[in-house]
Order: structure tokens, then C-alpha cells, then sequence
């Protein structure tokens, strides 16, 4: 149809043709279908936790008040274990390296490749999904031999960086790439070269400024995966906040603090990346 | 100049250009050999080892242990629930997707939402079946129900809590990608919003939404904590049994059957992962 | 011993692995271990399985973090004779001799029967075809998954007996677990303290020491063996042969068979397990009577399960659980 193919105009004739009242009943359905969607969605999202919230403040018996939970998490040590401090604070900051890492990793390759080995993109992609295709389970099977040889350097559960930068990267990428797709990159590029700027300049102080929102999501993204992450710690036997927090499930009947810390972590989790969407300024549209 | 190529030919540096001591693609190596490192020699290791008997032996017939009926019933189970919490998550995750995306793009409810979407996407495993339980048990806050316990639905509607997360994640770049400008041109010209949907924005999004299902369907099938911390008498899924050939104390642990487990799950979800990129490609070029 | 005290406290440090705080008391022997000699015990991967244990040599050896001493079940440590270093306890002589390797590689410690623990609002169980009744719908579980857990396959198999069947076959006891199923009484839910505390799992077959109401954590929780169907298991102790710590090793293990009032054997003991040493402590009198007293009485001639009839049950379970109950 002709008038579609002009994208962005309204023919003028086409408008007297449309009703007065049919923009705002539009709205209206809108509003009451969003309106409705949020609620029923918003019940169902956050029930789970309330009911762990709940019990989190259970007492010792059913129906009694008490906050011992959360104060336990400072202090909670089964004998023998680790205590549960020492786990989140291991989580939280594996969570810091892997961003960073991930980004160093992540950002310049693909600003590279975007620019100068364009060909090599389709490979690039295609490496960068394909820890989705592994799942964890089958990757920690292989990685027993590496993760022995990297134990002979270093004790530390914050090894596992090596690895939760490869979980991170089908994420990472996405974010990354959407920013960068949004951003008309060799036209800036070029305007920074002919200008004198080195490679390293035209990175740093052209490209990712460019690219903030896109780099933020991707540090969501990355944070809560190593704060949620448990198979590949579990079966390497590292103690990072979730295998600590199964382990306590199998062994305490006392189930309070198991609900408290996860109501925490998600909370925490939560407000972090809501800080962070604040953050980022939102560009609207490449119209 | 890198530069001055580009602007000759196009947006396509070529490689013929300029010759350099050290060509541009070396700048992709320390990204290579990460990957190589921590990616594919692991990978390779399972796959070759899926291949081999325990003492270490070549066993390349292995491979038709997968269409064993024990293997195939591991296999039939995770597809069923794989497949019902995907279009589940889907279709759900849609709505809450287009619901986020028609509001104010700088508002206060699409970070709220897109927070929440962030995290609960990665919350899975010992916490979310704890949570249901408490939602769900004999003393628990809501009913009591025992079809909850049978495979798939219980588990599929925990697998949910997770999956539509990620599907508004996945989805919502390209809901926002449907510019206001066809959405206006359809309705001056009459189009009810059926037809708007029917004809124009349904088949725009339909490469993204399906691709997105593929990904909701690979990320259910390699899912592992939350169904391990929720019932685990049974090897329901794949992920379970290559558990339980890892480490189990009875006798019946043995790694290459782990492995065997594992290269079928890599095969079914190459499959359906190179499905999604093709599918992701098709959408990005229309809604670009 | 006094040298394998001083080196041991030169090392400083001994690795564990899967030794569970509540697990037949080990909470309280680690912490007297520690306090007794000063070591810090680094305790890994609470719940993880025997087979786990080994992975963990395997996956650790020459490093630090390698576990120095292992708890495992009989069948993986028979498997795995090729990782143990020998090594006789100062009270070898007090193990009965069916229940150590003639090389001195692994050695048993403790054991229990296995039993239906239920919560007190169901009554008295008296015999487990009273589980196939309605009250109990979705209340009936194992602790894990048969075909991968020892306390889960000893489940089925004490069901089998049970019903009839004997320690040859575990038919009986699969098909027990179908009826269960069939009547809708089965529960699949991973049972823990916390499932039986919210009252999702109230009935749960476990090993006696694992259904205490203290590890359970709910004071109105109740014991049964079946007199017909007394079904025991041992584990058994191994020490790593490239362990990191040796000496902190042995003195591990000769702490835990000590037959002090405060040794390992009494501790274990007082965790509800019956310690290996028993019929030797109680003729020497160093056993702790009132603990014994309060070991749940059992009526019946204990079975145990040799190695070919645990393979075979294994093997029975790898091709019909699943079918059975999924």
C-alpha cells in the first residue's frame, strides 16, 4: 500500500479520516491492559519472595516472630563450615573481577573487530553464544584438568572469574552489541582519525562514552549471573554464595537463615541494578 | 589509511588494503585465547571423552548409547519440560514485554520492571525451590496442591518464575524496535488493531519472538539447580542423570557416560541455538 | 603417637570433605578435634556424595586443597583402593576383622540401620504397608535418588525386605515404591530439615543416626524399624595417599577411633550411630552407656548387603526406577 511505504508521514488527506476519539480510546485500552499485566505480573513475581521473606522471620515455632535469621547472617557458622560472610563477600567479589574483565575483554575486541576485521564478526558472534550452548554441567566436566592446574597457583574460590567470564559473555555481548549497533561507529571513528587521534583515544574518549548504556546493562547482566551462579561452584567445590546456601539447606533444620540470606541477596541484587539503570541516561530510538 | 579504505569501498575494510607488520586480526587473539582456553578445550575434552571407555580406550559406538530407551527417556523428559516452560515463558514474557515497552521509556515502571527482570532471570536453583515450597507446601502460605509435585507441571511453573524474566530481557529491544510511525500509518488508514497486529507487527516480531523461545527453550534444557534442589528421587532431565553418572556412590558413577549425556545436550542445543541466530539475524535487519 | 601429634600440629591443618555438621555428630568431632590439638579443619562441600569425595582427590590432587581423609560408602571405597594409603589406627585390633581391608586401605566407622522417621501427627507406624494408606498422601520420601545416593538405595532395599523380598533382589522393594506411587503417597521432594520442618516430607526413610528429632529438627518426630526388614550399612575411613597433610591425617583417624569418653568412637556414638568398635568398647567398659541406651531398639537379625548384592540392586534400580516411580 503506497501510504505505507513512506515511513514517518501521515498523509494529510489520510487524516480526517481517522476518528477524534479513536487515538485516546486507544490509549485508554492500553493503559487498562498495561495496568492490568503489571499487577497480575507483579503478583506472581514477587510472592516467591514474600513467602521467604515470611519465613525468613519465622521463630522456632510455627508462628512465632523473630529476627534471629537476619542477624544470623553475619554471624552464621556451622561448625566445620565456612561462614556465610566469608561466602558473600567471596560472591560479591567475584562479581566486581568478572565485570571487569569481561568488559576489558568484551569492549575492545568488538570495537576492533567492528572496525578493522569486520569478516571475523559471524565467528565472533558464534563464540560468544556458544557457552549457552554448553550447559555448566557439561563445562565443569571438562574444566576438572584446567582447574587443577590453576589451584597449583592459587587456593582462592575467586578463580572462578576464568570461568564466569565465559558464562557472562552470550549476555555481555548482546548488551554490547545492541549499544554498539546503535552508534554509527567508523563515521566516528574516522572523524577521530582524521583529527589525529590514536586507536587507544578513539576507543576510550570517542566510542565508549557512546556506548555507556549498553556497557552498563551488560554489568547488570554479568553481576547478577555471578551473584545466582551454582553448578559450576558446586562442582568444583568452591564455596561461593549459592553452593554455601545449599549447603546449609541440606544441613541446618533451622531453615531461617537459608530464607533470609536469599531474601538479602536478592534484594541486594535487586536495588543494585535498579541504582544502575538510574545511572544510565536512556537514548530513545534510532527512528 | 585504514580510514581512507573505508571510505573508498564502503563500510567493508578491505583485506587487501594496506599491508601492515602485524595484521588488524591479531587484535581479536587475546579474545581467541581466552575462549580456546576456557571454552573449547573443556568442551573438547567432554566430547572426546564421550567417546572413550573408562580405562581410556577408543569407543566411537558410544554414541548409539543415546538411542538406548533410558537415555531417550531422560531426553523425552527434558524436552517436555522444556518445551512447556519455553512457549509458556514466552507468551508471558511476551505480554509483560509489550506491556514494559508501550510505557514511558524513561519511566520508573520499565526500570522497576527491567531491574527485577535482571535478576530473577538468574534466580534459580536451591532459593527459588525453597520459595515455592513455602508458597506451595501443607503449611504453606497459599494452597496445598499435589498435582504441584508431578513432573513437569510444578517444576514447570518454578522453571516459569525464571523464564519470563528472561524472555522480557530478550524481547523488549525488539518491541522497541516497532516504530510508532508504522503503528500511526496503519491506523490512518483504517487498520483495526487485530489487523495492525495481524499484518504488520506480528510478522515483524515473529523472527524475534520465536528466536527468543529457542533461547527460553536452551536455557530450561541446561537448567540444573533449581530442578536438583527440588526433587531429586528422580532423574527427571539430562542435567539430573549426568549428576547422578558424576557422582553417584552406588556403583553406577562413570564419567564417559556423563560425557555421553553431555554431547547429546550439546548436539540438541546447537541445534536449536543455530536455529535462534538465524532467526535473530532475519529480525535484526528489519527492525535495525 | 607423641611425634604424630608434633607433626601434626606442625602441618597445622587438615582437609575434610563431606562431612555434614549433623551427620552422626560430626560437628562436635571437628570442633573437639580442633580444640584438642589446635589443627584448623577445613571442611569441604558438606553434602557432597562418597563418589563426589573421590572426584575431589582426583580433581585436587597435588594441590593443597586436596582432601587429606575420606568418609565414604563401602561401594566407592572398594572402587577406589588404588587412592588410599594403609594405615592401622592404635586400635586396629578392636575392629572386627569382616570389617576392615587385610591391607589396612579403608577400615569401617560407623553405621546404622535403616529407618522411617514421620512426624508424631500420623500416629504409631508399626508396619510400612500402613504407608500405602490415604492419610499419607505425598508424604513418603527417600533421602535422594536411589541409583546415586547410598542412603537412598539402603531405603529401597530395607522395602524390599520388608515386603518380603531378600537381600539378593531389590524387586520387592521398587515395586513397593510403585505402589506408593501409584497411591499417590510419594513424594519426589528433596527431603532436608527444612522440608520436614515446613511439613512437606513428613515421613522419610533415612539411616536411625540421620532420623534423630535433634538432626531433624522437629521435637514431635518418631523412629521405626521394621522387625522383619533391619537392613545396616557402614562407612568406612581412607586416607588419601598424596595427601598434603599425612601426619594431620593419621592423627585424624586415631582420634576418631580412640575409645576415650571423648573420643571419636564415643562422639559417634552420641550421634546416634553405632561406632565399629562397640562390641570391643562395651567388653572393655569404655563405652558411653546412657548413649547406647538411647540407639533405637531393634528386634530382628540385621542384614547386611555384600558388594556383588549391592552392585546388582545398583544395577536393578539404573534400568527400573525411573520407570517406576517417574
Amino acid at each position: 500500500m503506497a501510504a505505507v511505504t513512506s515511513l514517518g508521514e501521515t498523509p494529510i488527506t489520510a487524516q480526517a479520516r481517522v476518528p477524534r476519539g479513536m487515538q485516546s480510546r486507544r490509549r485508554r485500552r492500553l493503559n487498562v491492559f498495561r495496568y492490568v499485566v503489571f499487577t497480575l505480573f507483579g503478583l506472581f513475581f514477587i510472592l516467591p519472595p514474600l513467602a521467604m521473606l515470611r519465613f525468613s522471620l519465622e521463630g522456632a515455632k510455627l508462628g512465632t516472630w523473630s529476627v534471629t535469621a537476619w542477624r544470623q547472617i553475619a554471624s552464621y557458622q556451622g561448625s566445620g563450615i565456612p561462614p556465610l560472610l566469608s561466602a558473600i563477600e567471596i560472591s560479591l567479589e567475584l562479581a566486581v573481577i568478572t565485570c571487569a574483565v569481561t568488559l576489558v575483554l568484551l569492549v575492545p575486541t568488538m570495537i576492533w573487530i567492528r572496525l578493522r576485521v569486520q569478516w571475523i564478526s559471524r565467528t565472533f558472534e558464534f563464540l560468544c553464544l556458544l557457552p549457552l550452548t554448553i550447559p555448566a554441567i557439561v563445562l565443569v566436566v571438562g574444566l576438572g584438568p584446567i582447574y587443577n592446574k590453576i589451584q597449583h597457583f592459587s587456593l582462592s574460590a575467586l578463580m572462578l572469574f576464568w570461568v564466569y567470564v565465559i558464562l557472562a559473555l552470550p549476555y555481555a555481548y548482546r548488551a554490547l552489541a545492541a549499544g554498539l549497533g546503535a552508534i554509527d561507529v567508523t563515521t566516528l571513528s574516522e572523524a577521530a582519525r582524521s583529527l589525529g587521534a590514536s586507536w587507544l583515544s578513539v576507543m576510550t574518549r570517542v566510542i565508549v562514552p557512546n556506548m555507556r548504556q549498553a556497557i552498563l546493562n551488560a554489568l547488570l547482566l554479568t553481576t547478577a549471573l555471578v551473584l545466582g551462579e551454582f553448578t559450576i561452584a558446586y562442582l568444583l567445590l568452591y564455596n561461593n554464595l549459592q553452593a554455601e546456601l545449599y549447603s546449609i539447606s541440606r544441613n541446618t533444620p533451622n531453615a531461617g537463615v537459608l530464607f533470609s540470606t536469599a531474601t538479602a541477596a536478592l534484594l541486594f541484587a535487586f536495588v543494585l541494578l535498579l541504582i544502575l539503570s538510574f545511572a544510565g541516561r536512556r537514548r530513545r530510538g534510532r527512528g | 589509511m585504514a580510514a581512507a579504505a573505508t571510505t573508498e569501498t564502503g563500510a567493508r575494510p578491505s583485506r587487501a588494503g594496506r599491508r601492515r607488520s602485524i595484521p588488524a586480526v591479531a587484535g581479536t587473539f587475546p579474545f581467541l585465547g581466552y575462549v580456546a582456553v576456557f571454552l573449547l578445550w573443556p568442551t573438547g575434552i567432554v566430547v572426546v571423552d564421550a567417546l572413550k571407555n573408562p580405562n581410556g580406550s577408543w569407543a566411537v559406538s558410544n554414541i548409539t548409547e543415546l538411542g538406548n530407551p533410558l537415555v531417550r527417556g531422560y531426553f523425552i523428559g527434558s524436552f517436555k519440560l522444556c518445551l512447556l516452560t519455553s512457549v509458556l515463558g514466552a507468551v508471558l514474557g511476551a505480554v509483560l514485554a509489550y506491556a514494559v515497552a508501550s510505557g514511558n521509556p524513561d519511566g520508573v515502571v520499565r526500570k522497576l520492571y527491567l531491574s527485577a527482570s535482571g535478576v530473577l532471570a538468574q534466580n534459580g536453583g536451591v532459593t527459588l525451590a525453597f520459595a515455592f515450597l513455602v508458597l506451595v507446601g501443607p503449611v504453606g502460605l497459599l494452597f496445598h496442591a499435589s498435582w504441584f509435585y508431578q513432573f513437569p507441571w510444578g517444576i514447570g511453573l518454578i522453571y516459569t518464575y525464571f523464564q519470563v524474566p528472561l524472555m522480557v530481557l530478550v524481547f523488549l529491544p525488539a518491541i522497541d524496535g516497532l516504530k510508532v510511525q508504522w503503528r500511526e500509518a496503519s491506523e490512518s488508514l483504517g487498520a483495526s488493531a487485530w489487523q495492525y497486529w495481524r499484518y504488520v507487527g506480528g510478522p515483524l516480531l515473529a523472527p524475534a519472538f520465536l528466536g527468543a523461545t529457542l533461547l527460553l527453550f536452551a536455557n530450561a534444557l541446561s537448567a540444573f539447580a533449581t530442578i536438583e534442589a527440588w526433587e531429586n528421587q528422580i532423574a527427571y532431565v539430562v542435567p539430573q542423570q549426568i549428576s547422578t553418572a558424576l557422582s553417584s556412590e552406588v556403583g553406577l558413577s562413570n564419567v564417559n557416560v556423563a560425557d555421553l549425556l553431555a554431547l547429546g545436550m550439546v548436539i540438541t542445543v546447537a541445534i536449536v541455538m543455530t536455529a535462534y541466530a538465524l532467526l535473530q539475524r532475519r529480525a535484526a535487519r528489519w527492525l535495525r | 603417637m607423641s611425634k604424630l601429634i608434633a607433626a601434626a600440629k606442625q602441618e597445622g591443618t587438615l582437609n575434610v570433605i563431606a562431612l555434614p555438621p549433623t551427620w552422626a555428630n560430626y560437628g562436635a568431632i571437628i570442633a573437639d578435634f580442633q580444640k584438642k590439638y589446635g589443627i584448623k579443619v577445613n571442611s569441604a562441600l558438606p553434602d557432597g556424595s562418597s563418589q563426589q569425595e573421590v572426584n575431589a582427590v582426583k580433581t585436587e590432587n597435588g594441590t593443597a586443597k586436596a582432601p587429606d581423609v575420606l568418609d565414604i560408602g563401602m561401594a566407592v571405597a572398594l572402587a577406589n583402593t588404588s587412592l588410599f594409603a594403609p594405615y592401622q589406627v592404635s586400635t586396629w585390633a578392636d575392629i572386627p576383622a569382616a570389617q576392615k581391608d587385610a591391607g589396612a586401605l579403608w577400615y569401617q566407622d560407623y553405621g546404622g540401620y535403616m529407618a522411617v522417621g514421620y512426624s508424631s501427627k500420623f500416629g504409631t507406624i508399626t508396619s510400612l504397608s500402613q504407608l500405602l494408606g490415604p492419610k499419607f498422601k505425598n508424604a513418603v520420601a527417600l533421602n535422594g535418588n536411589p541409583t546415586s545416593a547410598n542412603a537412598a538405595l539402603n531405603g529401597v532395599m530395607m522395602a524390599s525386605l520388608a515386603e518380603g523380598g531378600s537381600a539378593s533382589s531389590i524387586a520387592d522393594g521398587v515395586s513397593f515404591f510403585q505402589k506408593l506411587k501409584a497411591a499417590g503417597n510419594f513424594s519426589p521432594v528433596q527431603a532436608t530439615g527444612a522440608t520436614i520442618k515446613a511439613g512437606t516430607t513428613p515421613v522419610v526413610f533415612n539411616w536411625d543416626y540421620l532420623n534423630l528429632p535433634s538432626y531433624v529438627g522437629v521435637s514431635n518426630w518418631k523412629v521405626f524399624i521394621p522387625s522383619n526388614a533391619v537392613l545396616g550399612g557402614y562407612y568406612a575411613q581412607a586416607i588419601n595417599k598424596n595427601a598434603p597433610h599425612p601426619a594431620a591425617a593419621r592423627l585424624w583417624e586415631e582420634f576418631l577411633y580412640s575409645q576415650d569418653v571423648a573420643g571419636g568412637q564415643n562422639l559417634w556414638l552420641e550421634g546416634g550411630a553405632r561406632p565399629v568398635e562397640q562390641p570391643a568398647m562395651s567388653s572393655n567398659g569404655s563405652l558411653n552407656g546412657a548413649a547406647a541406651g538411647k540407639l533405637p531398639t531393634v528386634s530382628g537379625t540385621p542384614v547386611f548387603l555384600s558388594a556383588t548384592q549391592a552392585t546388582d540392586a545398583a544395577n536393578y534400580l539404573a534400568a527400573n526406577w525411573a520407570k517406576a516411580v517417574g
